[in-house]
């Protein structure tokens, strides 16, 4: 079966001692990793984040995606953004800027926040916001119609005020006005990607244990790899850097030779829509993938917007899919 | 040293923009931006200035559909830009209001960290509910307060740049607890401007800035506020040279002084169509006034009850009230003058003026106001996209240098080098 890929880029790799291995928060660094993702057929890359100090010198997310945007022309950049520790005004801005700026390139991870991290903004966020920042964010990128500007030099009307709206969304807990500043991305709506055990309506779902949930969406499963590199084997590989710190999570983890690896993804292929890749260090394992996993695989090819690469379609505008005008 | 900084004001709202021109790009257009970033580097510019307002300007409840509108998120675009260039400084003008102080001080930091130390922030504020109902926190600032708010903001974005341990503030304006994720970035941390010409914005700027962007243009204005600023700077144990003034202000060249005049003369009727001097107006009617002829007298029935709605997002707090004396004037000015709509508009339309002239009468001015260090240079608004910036490069900013009053090439390559600021102290 035919299937997606995501990577993972930030910092040095998933694994929490990747980070001491090299000057892998600089911004070249982040650019050489994306690019070279692109340049394989991935069919996106994400940006972890978080506003805690551990790791250190983790550049913020959206900042990352934009500046790597002028670099790449085909793989889609999805920053991790929470719900909580900014205004969800922001958020949409951010995002429609960086589909504008990608031309259709820009999806949105969105992640919960711990008590840590609301700490940094002074808030205790509101249980089941998340929904709700997802559902007014996605409001606001319909707020101006597609072609809401005109330039009608002759009555002297920039735009059609008939076609940019408020979106008075009233949540449980926040109200936002409208109409958002920026006009409506290229892709309509970004695309959403968020781990199914969050409760939010994406157009990705996340899953660590590759169990299809019984919601609309595609679906990725989330692996997290150690490859054979060289002469090194991956057994050993981890058990240095284990060594160092403990890499525990609950995602599944392969660690081994990249022929392995191709049969699972192979396998997960019909299962799953799509898989997430974890590499542990991006530095040796990245290499690995480009050169003996990605090539043995039936991958969707890269198209110039990432909904057309993922088989997405453009919606609907909400303001104007009820034929009002 | 003396000389003229440069940097222009990207395009994002307002009537200065001609879009009727089909000589302008589109301003929205990504293409755009990053081509205006490149003349502007290649003109050894100072800073791409990016301006915010947090909603979109209304008039009378709907969208404002005469002007130029829609813009992107400041750092996130100034973000694509630092990908882009290697010496522009990128400032992002950011509200101190409407945003989380841990929040942007790290989205600031990692635009000067991916920029290599070319980012700024523009710090403004916001009291007015009204863009307050974009947010969570919507109008829950009073006026009064708005500047304690922006100190405390700005102190605590300043003591997380600096910090190499936990930060933490907890009162009832800013409430934090943080331990910085970024180190010191190339120049420090970001260059700050402040634009609030009201005294609590002065005391913002000679308290924190490094640069103020100015409301005042004319020789005499920026000579007072000049001299005001210097004082409130010695309050603050500061001197003149740590803070560069830069007034907002826009150029129109010519070949001669006359045609220079003439283009500018142009350009004014360009900037205000029948429809945007029917909408002026309207702000103050609160009425529909579309059935009156811009060309024609004054509408002939009086303004709806009720102070000026805020709803353009420009006009000052002193603006807002009095609103039936200054009708009252205008009625006098239009009789006296016998001045149709669209002649009384030109005449009384808040704007922040233009140097008119040949390349080299604007660069002797600017020599002199630099000399006189009443400023230390101009952000210019373009009404032409690339032109405006495309005819400075080319035409006034090699008179600048015959002059010995602009830099040849970018020796340093922060934001602060650019501006001659002093290096920045790690407090």
């Amino acid at each position: 079966m035919t299937l997606h890929l995501a990577l993972e880029t930030d910092g040095g790799g998933a694994h929490p001692a990747a980070w001491r291995l090299a000057s892998v928060s600089s911004p070249g660094h982040v650019r050489e990793v994306v690019r070279a993702a692109e340049a394989a057929g991935f069919a996106l890359v994400t940006f972890a984040d978080s506003p805690l100090p551990t790791p250190a010198g983790r550049l913020e997310s959206v900042g990352r995606a934009a500046f790597v945007s002028t670099a790449t022309s085909r793989v889609g950049l999805a920053p991790a953004v929470p719900t909580a520790t900014t205004e969800p005004f922001h958020v949409a801005a951010q995002l429609a800027s960086l589909d504008h700026a990608s031309h259709g390139r820009a999806a949105w991870v969105v992640t919960g926040s711990t008590a840590e991290e609301l700490a940094t903004v002074g808030t205790d966020g509101p249980d089941g916001e998340a929904a709700e920042v997802v559902e007014v964010v996605r409001a606001l990128w319909d707020s101006w119609e597609d072609d809401a500007v005109i330039r009608d030099a002759a009555t002297g009307r920039y735009l059609d005020a008939d076609k940019v709206h408020h979106v008075d969304f009233v949540g449980r807990h926040f109200t936002v006005k409208g109409p958002l500043i920026t006009p409506r991305p290229p892709q309509g709506r970004p695309v959403v990607l968020a781990d199914a055990a969050l409760d939010v309506d994406a157009d990705i779902l996340l899953v660590s244990d590759h169990v299809r949930p019984a919601r609309p969406g595609l679906v990725f499963a989330e692996v997290e790899v150690v490859l054979d590199a060289g002469t090194e084997s991956a057994v050993s590989r981890l058990t240095d850097l284990d060594a160092v710190t403990p890499w525990a999570s609950d995602r599944t983890r392969y660690v081994g030779a990249p022929e392995g690896l191709v049969s699972l993804l192979l396998e997960l292929s019909e299962a799953v829509d799509g898989v997430r890749l974890h590499p542990a260090v991006l530095a040796v394992d990245l290499p690995v993938l480009v050169e003996h996993v990605l090539p043995a695989l039936d991958l969707h090819p890269q198209r110039e917007t990432l909904r057309a690469t993922l088989g997405l379609p453009r919606p609907v505008n909400r303001f104007i899919s009820g034929g009002v005008r | 040293m003396t000389r003229v900084h440069l940097g222009v004001f990207y395009t994002g709202v307002g009537s200065g923009y001609v879009w009727s021109d089909p000589a302008n790009a589109d301003h929205t257009a990504i293409e755009t931006y990053l081509s205006v970033a490149r003349t502007m580097e290649r003109g050894l510019f100072d800073a791409f200035f990016l301006g915010e307002g947090l909603r979109v300007r209304e008039n009378r409840g709907r969208v404002l559909d005469t002007d130029v509108v829609g813009r992107p998120d400041a750092i996130t675009q100034l973000s694509v830009l630092a990908g882009a260039t290697t010496r522009l400084g990128l400032v992002a003008t950011q509200n101190a209001t409407y945003n989380f102080p841990a929040d942007l001080a790290r989205r600031l930091s990692t635009l000067d960290h991916l920029s290599a130390g070319r980012a700024g922030w523009n710090v403004v504020t916001t009291d007015n509910a009204w863009t307050g109902e974009n947010f969570r926190r919507g109008g829950w600032l009073a006026h009064e307060r708005r500047y304690e708010r922006a100190t405390q903001f700005v102190e605590a974005a300043k003591a997380i740049w600096a910090a190499t341990g936990p930060v933490e503030r907890h009162t009832d304006l800013v409430d934090l607890r943080v331990t910085p994720t970024l180190p010191a970035s190339r120049q420090g941390r970001p260059v700050l401007f402040q634009a609030g010409d009201s005294p609590g914005g002065r005391d913002l700027a000679a308290r924190h800035a490094d640069v103020v962007f100015s409301a005042n243009r004319t020789y005499e204005k920026a000579r007072a506020y000049a001299d005001d600023l210097t004082e409130r700077l010695a309050g603050h144990g500061r001197s003149r040279d740590s803070l560069r003034i830069l007034p907002g202000t826009s150029v129109v060249l010519g070949d001669t002084d006359a045609e220079a005049t003439e283009r500018a003369e142009w350009l004014r009727q360009q900037q205000l169509t029948a429809r945007q001097a029917i909408g002026f107006l309207e702000q103050y009617w609160n009425t529909d006034l579309s059935a009156y002829d811009a060309d024609g007298p004054l509408p002939d029935i009086e303004p709806a009850e009720g102070e000026l709605d805020p709803s353009r997002g420009t006009l000052s707090i002193a603006d807002r009230t009095g609103k039936l004396e200054r009708v009252r004037a205008w009625r006098q000015l239009a009789a006296d003058k016998n001045l149709s709509i669209r002649g009384l508009v030109l005449e009384v339309q808040p704007r922040g003026g233009s140097f008119v002239g040949t390349p080299a009468r604007i660069a002797d001015e600017w020599a002199r106001y630099v000399r006189d260090r009443v400023v230390d240079g101009f952000i210019l608004g373009p009404s032409h996209l690339p032109g405006s910036v495309d005819e400075v490069v080319d035409r006034l900013v090699p008179e600048l240098q015959e002059r010995g009053v602009y830099r040849t090439e970018y020796e340093g390559t922060t934001l602060r080098e650019h501006l001659d600021l002093p290096a920045q102290s790690s407090k």
